[in-house]
């Protein structure tokens, strides 16, 4: 499928800040299933280009904006190619080890409750591939996709025990879950085509659990899927806070104020 | 019990002038000399703040007159094995955020590091000019008798107490002159020197004229901010805040009365979670935003590298003789202290049989606030210690309480008794390795006590190597 | 040539700290010689009051009774008052401290010791003891001048902390004459009579120029020669036109070593000038209270376009 994104994130300040440093991981995955066709990320109109591939994998921009700056607005937009691969990241080149996704980080804690949940994920047997999916079937019936229920400092412990949340309490209950088990499991932050009209906001987020011989594979709670071709993945961390595609810091103090907006959409293609 | 001055055949040699000088001056003068000394110490603003203690936050740390000797002998031995090990810890930076054979290899657990969190994924790919990470790494050594040195733990990210070891030296050197005009002291006053050149030595390719090199204090609040003045101002660098810093087209800039000035090397004294709000934590006004990308950029060098302290962990430490091996090819000098992980069960079930005998430490704690010393705690703090270990049994390793040798120290009256000593010496690793002959000595003030930390009523000592006769 | 700004900054404000702790023990001196006249409670208070007028301090001071002990502790002891000379050492050891490694150690140690030694400074102590405190704060000051002027490199630095002495000693001998003004106008001279004359030499004795002023007019008290004296006299330490005469020196030093003038060089150059064409007659004139406010006023912009130029 070849899926059209404009996303557009503005930041204004008041009074205008003396400086603004931004970290942009904005540039869409390449692996089997995705391909970015034509990008363009810009901050102020100025074209930005990535600076170095982290870690994760993942192209990184660190942008300045000096001397009275009222506002900054970044606008990531383009074509991705994607193919369903069931949610298995094939193809995908990245130096960290997927050990290191077994580290516990303050929103990610596996309580007593999730502890039990992943528990009941691992009983129900097969392969780790089948007892993920377990998991992920249980968060997504333990969860009721409630916008507005937690905020973005919400941790998985009180996701859960308020049964209720959005995609990243549905992602952060299964990383927690899946660590608990010594599956090394991450946070991927990307986009997402939905196709109910208006139903759904157009980022997204989803966890990807490393399953022994495949790899990295995508959980989508909120969707009780993998991801599939209506997905772009982005970037990938530890947590929410670690996976976040922006992320700025004003020098000086200064009302914020944050303004997003997103559109995701399929492109009609021709037959050539 | 090994004491340094008296050995069993009475005096040993490298004491025996101070032996000299002690009968010589006697308890009454001794105890005005400690006076004089003290006020020198608050004159010249020599202070050390304890972190969370409250109280006087210009807090002197007790200096003890008697110093602590080696003879030219023991400190080959001691320089050799310290300058070993700062190279094996280095390597081991470089391999675990490169390709991570010694992982790999499946000699040092993954687990240990990276569920740890000072391993940083932001410095996965990232090459610090010369590989060096840890820069100045101090390492604990403690001892226990004659030929009998151990390391007690290394400390890899920015290892304080080395304005103590110049400044002791200075005060020394001040009110008895006489004393070192009869004993050859290696003298430790190259040290500024020597931590400019290795700063230098490790400016970026991007460096083009002189490495301007800059200190990146927190600030006056500091307990260390002493230290971070001392040693700026021995280089003859600026000491900066993150105020006075900022990132622009991939370097580093500080304000300055000219407009903003270049700079190349940032040794700083700030800890890796404060260093750039934008990579780290958001919060933090300690840090500069935009500094590590110019430092993965090659546009600045930060001294020591952020994730360096993944090689001073606790549980990592058990592993560093194997690191020598790996890495050097070489047999560890000095010896680690026997130390029981309480992540493997049969040395668990050892500890939790006998916590009346051993150290319980956290193995991501420091500073011997989260410490059970067995023969010296009650049932109570015993069953504390039961309760933590079995609920997070890879969170603490435990070793036998050992006899640390001890050093004639001064009484309140003035007399001299035996107290235990640790020692930390500072090596400076650039393109080569550096090692002052010298370092901190702490000593246990209070008679039978273990507990060398500053925090808790811990002194320092000034430290000689003598020389070759 | 050049330093942190941050740096120029704090070793700028250190020395305009020592300055008005300075300036603090002398307004207190005079408040204490005038209390010391025959008059009634009242009297006594108004001159307090307008001790503290001079000193800046108003603000701190607004809805409490004002009496001698009040006065004095308000002015020496009390932290809540960020003027005070216990605050200054405060402030300026603060800023000493931030920026050791710019100082000599004979220098930071003096500064050091005078600051550990406030907390000898009990209410009641200085209370019993006055003049020695007021003798002891005005000789530290002295002696940390000396100390940096004996061992501090001649370099920008050492420039920026000349100049927080000159603005502020500048300040203060002018605000003192604005609160001083009504008895320096020439219709009080007719009313003559001992207080007033009191009131001429206590300003004088308030700028430790009594003595000077002696040998530099013979003792004639008139209001237009110590205004004269204070103004215009470029031999009298404390006067406007000395401060500005140091302040020129500096500025143009620096200009020299940064190869670079600015706004202020140009703001001090127009004052100096000014100084040199005007004389006492004409400042009486034109009004003397009008002519304080307005080089009160030249001077704050000049401290902050010093700060405008070296980025600080």
């Amino acid at each position: 499928m070849l899926l059209a994104v404009r996303h557009r994130t503005t930041y204004r300040y008041d009074p205008a800040v003396a400086g603004v440093a931004m970290r942009l991981k904005l540039f869409p995955s390449r692996f089997d299933g995705q391909k970015p066709r034509r990008w363009r990320v810009s901050l102020n109109g100025a074209a930005v280009k990535p600076d170095f591939t982290n870690g994760w994998g993942d192209e990184v921009a660190t942008l300045f904006l000096r001397g009275g700056v009222p506002e900054a607005e970044v606008i990531a937009e383009g074509e991705v190619e994607t193919h369903d691969l069931a949610g298995v990241l094939r193809g995908f080149r990245e130096a960290l080890k997927p050990g290191v996704c077994l580290r516990e980080t303050p929103r990610t804690r596996a309580d007593a409750a999730i502890a039990e949940l992943a528990r009941e994920a691992d009983a129900s047997g097969g392969s780790v591939l089948s007892r993920a999916h377990a998991l992920q079937d249980l968060v997504s019936s333990r969860i009721a996709y409630v916008p507005g229920a937690t905020d973005h400092g919400t941790t998985a412990a009180q996701a859960l025990a308020a049964g209720k949340g959005v995609c990243q309490d549905h992602a952060h209950v299964i990383i927690a879950g899946a660590r608990s088990l010594g599956w090394p499991a991450r946070y991927v932050a990307g986009y997402y085509l939905a196709h109910i009209e208006g139903g759904d906001v157009a980022t997204h987020a989803w966890a990807e659990v490393w399953v022994p011989d495949l790899g990295w594979v995508g959980f989508d709670a909120s969707n009780d899927i993998c991801p599939t071709a209506d997905y772009i993945r982005v970037c990938s961390g530890l947590d929410a806070a670690d996976a976040a595609p922006l992320r700025g810091h004003a020098e000086g103090v200064a009302a914020e104020t944050l303004d997003v907006e997103v559109g995701v959409a399929p492109v009609a293609q021709t037959q050539q | 019990m090994f004491d340094e001055m008296r050995g069993a055949d009475g005096t040993r040699p490298p004491y025996r002038e101070i032996e000299r000088w002690l009968d010589a001056l006697g308890p009454e003068a001794l105890a005005l000399k400690r006076d004089e000394a003290e006020t020198l110490f608050r004159r010249i603003g020599i202070t050390f703040a304890v972190y969370g203690e409250g109280g006087d936050p210009e807090r002197l740390i007790p200096f003890d007159l008697i110093p602590r000797v080696f003879s030219a002998t023991e400190w080959r031995t001691l320089s050799r094995g310290i300058v070993q090990r700062a190279k094996a810890l280095n390597a081991f930076l470089h391999d675990v955020y490169h390709r991570g054979e010694i992982l790999k290899a499946g000699i040092v657990p993954e687990d240990l590091v990276y569920r740890n969190s000072a391993f940083l994924p932001e410095m996965m790919g990232v090459d610090p000019p010369g590989r060096v990470y840890s820069h100045i790494v101090g390492i604990d050594i403690v001892r226990t008798g004659p030929h009998d040195f151990m390391v007690l733990e290394d400390n890899c990210r920015t290892p304080s107490g080395v304005s103590y070891m110049l400044e002791n030296r200075e005060i020394m050197m001040r009110m008895f002159p006489d004393l070192f005009a009869r004993e050859r002291v290696e003298p430790v006053d190259g040290y500024a020197s020597m931590l400019r050149a290795t700063l230098e030595e490790v400016a970026p390719r991007a460096c083009r004229q002189d490495p301007v090199c800059v200190v990146l204090t927190p600030g006056p609040l500091n307990s260390a901010y002493y230290e971070h003045s001392f040693l700026a101002d021995q280089m003859g660098v600026e000491l900066v805040e993150a105020r006075d810093l900022f990132v622009d087209r991939g370097l580093v800039w500080m304000k300055t009365t000219e407009g903003p000035k270049r700079v190349d090397v940032i040794y700083r004294r700030i800890d890796d979670d404060f260093i750039d709000p934008l990579v780290f934590r958001p919060e933090s006004v300690l840090g500069v935003a935009g500094l590590m990308n110019a430092y993965r950029a090659g546009g600045v060098t930060i001294v020591g590298a952020p994730g360096a302290g993944v090689a001073d962990d606790k549980a990592v430490y058990c592993y560093v003789p194997d690191m020598i091996r790996f890495y050097l090819g070489e047999t560890p000098i000095l010896k680690n202290v026997p130390t029981w992980k309480c992540g493997d069960p049969g040395d668990r079930a050892h500890v939790l049989d006998n916590l009346g005998e051993v150290v319980v430490k956290e193995v991501h704690g420091s500073g011997g606030y989260g410490m059970l010393i067995g023969p010296r705690s009650t049932e109570a703090e015993r069953e504390i210690f039961r309760r933590k270990i079995e609920a997070d049994p890879g969170a603490f390793i435990a070793q036998p309480t050992l006899a640390l040798s001890t050093v004639p120290t001064m009484t309140a009256d003035g007399a001299a008794a035996p107290r235990h000593v640790d020692f930390r010496p500072f090596a400076l690793v650039g393109r080569e390795i550096r090692l002052t002959p010298g370092g901190l000595t702490r000593v246990a003030l209070r008679e039978g006590s273990l507990v060398v930390n500053s925090s808790q009523g811990g002194g320092v000592k000034d430290t000689w190597v003598l020389a070759d006769r | 040539m050049s330093t942190l700004s941050r740096t120029a900054s704090e070793l700028f404000w250190m020395t305009r700290y020592l300055e008005r702790a300075e300036a603090m023990a002398r307004l207190v001196e005079m408040g204490r010689r005038m209390a010391m006249l025959p008059s009634d409670r009242e009297t006594a208070a108004d001159e307090w009051r307008s001790v503290i007028a001079a000193s800046g301090c108003a603000p701190h001071f607004e809805g409490r009774a004002v009496d001698e002990r009040a006065a004095v502790l308000g002015l020496i002891t009390d932290r809540e008052n960020p003027s005070s000379i216990v605050s200054c050492f405060d402030r300026a050891r603060q800023n000493a401290r931030s920026v050791r490694t710019a100082l000599t150690t004979q220098s930071w140690e003096t500064l050091n010791e005078a600051w550990l030694k406030l907390g000898d400074l009990t209410e009641e102590r200085v209370l019993r003891e006055l003049p020695q405190t007021l003798d002891w704060v005005k000789g530290r000051c002295a002696q940390f001048r000396g100390a940096a002027d004996a061992t501090m490199l001649r370099d920008d630095r050492y420039d920026f902390g000349r100049l927080g002495i000159f603005i502020e000693r500048a300040d203060m001998t002018l605000r003192l004459l604005d609160v001083k003004h009504f008895v320096l106008l020439p219709e009080t001279e007719v009313v003559g009579g001992g207080r007033d004359r009191h009131q001429w030499t206590s300003v004088l004795m308030a700028t430790s120029a009594l003595r000077a002023y002696h040998w530099a007019y013979r003792g004639d008290y008139s209001p237009w020669r110590i205004a004269d004296f204070l103004i215009l006299n470029h031999s009298c330490p404390r006067s406007l036109a000395y401060c500005y005469d140091e302040i020129i020196g500096v500025l143009d030093r620096l200009a020299r070593a940064y190869g670079a003038r600015h706004p202020c060089h140009h703001t001090a150059t127009e004052t100096v000038a000014m100084l040199a064409d005007i004389d006492i007659g004409e400042i009486f004139h034109d009004g003397l209270h009008e002519f304080l406010i307005g080089a009160v006023a030249r001077n704050n912009r000049l401290a902050y376009e010093i700060g405008a130029a070296y980025h600080f």
